[in-house]
């Protein structure tokens, strides 16, 4: 006869399940290393070959020698046009959009034909935003290769972004917030001024800076609505042509010989950071939003 | 007839006021902010397809345009064939999905399932930064780190490190972290009593997993993986940068392949406004929309039904 501790022991079978558990949580930890390293190793590599080039003038000074020599200061410029245009005119038309989609929009087909486009104007590749934008702000609106005509194009591209972060963060608005409001004889618009936007503020500026970062790495979308490989002056209105640090980097790596090796690297070693730099700001948010939240 | 009292007496609290007009001017605005949408997305196919339809209708072969590998657009007679570009375009997705569906899905199932407390934490942020690093960046990468690499380990017989292989390996990383946050998602909304009977019955966490939670997140895991094609699909400036840019049929991953995308990105600003060419590449464009519309737009409708299912 068996005692009775006998009965909780681990038969070799169970033994076996747990092994098998151990072995597949290692791999999976494996595989999402793999994932996760190269973003370090990027930034290390980066980091390594571009680190002499990175002197104060780099950030201050025009590109010389045919950009195999100098700084970035014009493309830092253009970058900052491009990504003020767009945010001005994806913001409001986003936020809008947003708004209407969780404040006013029943469950009907017209919502639900919103929803299929926010997702699929998502998925519309880089370069046919691209092909767009030549043939809609370019060309049809007449607005020639130019600032304009690039934070437009960049402006579709960003507003799904946009939409998607600022009704996450309208939807966090408890529903009792809006009620109370409603009933003090506040009108649907009154309510959404005063007690819903006050209260998702910081969610909707996680979506901007977010919608920044889409703005300031992109590259195919501006090479034919406004960027331009090299002009020795800056952009003074929204109808000039501007260089643009992505596409620096395209232009350097590609397009030039005689480059030195470490210029690039510098280039796209500043754009990293810029671009990482604004997506901790935008986790870091979120993450305080969570645990600061009070209902 | 007379209005009886009781009913204007309602009425007198709809009065329009400035408020009442503020109100309506919003809902109209926002309205509009609504549909914005849509009509970016029609309007989107509507000018790339009226820019290239006077020659996709009157100009183009269709045979050769599907069926031939020659897109010499600057030869006289220009000759469009777009095979080898599609052809190209598949063969660096699919190398992207066999690098990244594995793994991908594996970080889900680590993040979702397995991980715990501040790690769990640490390893989605670092996800959501490999989705942040600019794709002209990865391109970058792919011509001046991966290259020299591929050359070392393989040592191709051509010598050059951008090719296929490289392309792939590039896109596979940059579409993990959609498919590993889509596919976490799914995995999330397996409810948490599933788990528990699995578990009271006297499951392993693996067993919970295998058995329980992935064939109930499977709509969920595949619309990721759809995803995650469309977004390596229509992937320009890494695969302009680390492809190898040159229109063949590869025969090995080592070969330098051409995808749709690059090939735009490449011509269009050689080329005069409205010419043959031009229209070419806006069909091409118009083919693209379209492939990585039907990928969306099914990755959608299974996440929808699952959804409405509930």
């Amino acid at each position: 006869m068996t005692t009775p501790q006998s009965n909780f022991l681990a038969t070799a079978r169970e033994q076996q399940a747990l092994t098998v558990q151990k072995l597949v949580a290692i791999l999976a930890l494996f595989m999402t290393l793999v994932l996760v390293v190269p973003v370090l190793l990027i930034l290390g590599v980066l980091a390594v070959e571009g680190w002499p080039a990175m002197t104060a003038g780099f950030f201050t000074e025009f590109p010389r020698n045919s950009m195999r020599a100098g700084g970035i200061f014009p493309a830092l410029v253009g970058t900052l046009w491009l990504v003020a245009g767009s945010l001005l005119l994806a913001v409001p038309l986003g936020v809008a959009a947003a708004i209407y989609l969780n404040e006013y929009a029943r469950d009907n087909w017209l919502t639900r034909t919103i929803q299929t486009a926010i997702v699929n104007l998502a998925g519309v590749p880089s370069i046919v935003h691209a092909l767009f934008g030549v043939g809609a702000f370019v060309h049809f609106m007449k607005f020639g290769a130019s600032i304009l005509a690039a934070s437009c194009t960049l402006a579709v591209m960003t507003l799904p972004v946009v939409i998607v972060a600022t009704r996450e963060s309208l939807q966090s608005v408890p529903v009792s917030f809006r009620a109370a409001c409603w009933s003090m004889g506040a009108t649907r618009w009154q309510t959404i001024w005063h007690v819903v936007l006050p209260n998702s503020g910081s969610g909707i500026l996680t979506g901007i800076i977010l919608a920044v970062c889409r703005c300031v790495g992109e590259t195919a979308p501006i090479m034919f609505t406004g960027a331009a490989v090299m002009i020795s002056v800056l952009p003074e209105s929204v109808f000039d042509k501007t260089m643009v640090l992505s596409l620096h980097l395209y232009n350097i790596t590609t397009q030039i010989s005689g480059v030195p090796r470490e210029l690039p690297f510098a280039v796209a070693l500043a754009l990293i950071l810029v671009v990482l730099a604004l997506n901790s700001v935008a986790i870091g948010f979120r993450m305080y939003l969570r645990r600061r939240k009070k209902w | 007839m007379t209005v009886p009292q009781g009913n204007r007496a309602t009425h007198a609290l709809d009065h329009r006021d400035s408020a009442w007009y503020a109100d309506f001017a919003a809902r109209v605005l926002v309205f509009a902010g609504g549909v914005s949408a849509i009509v970016f997305l029609l309007g989107i196919l509507a000018f790339i397809a009226t820019e290239g339809i006077d020659f996709a209708l009157n100009r183009l072969d269709w045979a050769d345009f599907f069926g031939s590998s020659a897109w010499r657009p600057t030869a006289k007679p220009p000759t469009y064939g777009a095979l080898a570009l599609i052809v190209g375009t598949g063969t660096v997705t699919a190398l992207a999905m066999i690098v990244s569906v594995p793994f991908s899905l594996g970080a889900a199932v680590y993040i979702g399932e397995f991980a715990k407390g501040r790690r769990r934490e640490w390893l989605k942020v670092l996800i959501e930064l490999l989705a942040a690093v600019p794709s002209v960046v990865w391109g970058f990468i792919g011509l001046q780190v991966l290259s020299p690499w591929i050359v070392d380990i393989f040592q191709p017989e051509s010598g050059v490190g951008i090719n296929a292989l490289n392309a792939g390996l590039i896109l596979g990383l940059m579409s993990a972290p959609i498919m590993t946050t889509i596919a976490e998602d799914a995995l999330k909304s397996v409810p948490e009593s599933y788990r528990e009977a699995a578990e009271a019955l006297g499951a392993t966490r693996w067993q919970v997993v295998w058995r329980v939670v992935l064939p109930h997140a499977r709509p969920g895991l595949s619309a990721a993986v759809l995803l995650g094609i469309g977004r390596a699909f229509g992937e320009t400036m890494a695969v302009l940068m680390a492809s190898g840019h040159s229109i063949r049929i590869p025969e090995s991953v080592f070969d330098p392949v051409r995808t749709i995308t690059a090939t735009i990105a490449a011509e269009l600003g050689e080329t005069a406004n409205g010419s043959d060419h031009y229209q070419a590449l806006f069909v091409l464009g118009v083919l693209l929309f379209l492939i990585t519309f039907a990928v969306n737009f099914t990755a959608d409708l299974i996440v929808r039904g699952r959804r409405k299912s509930r």
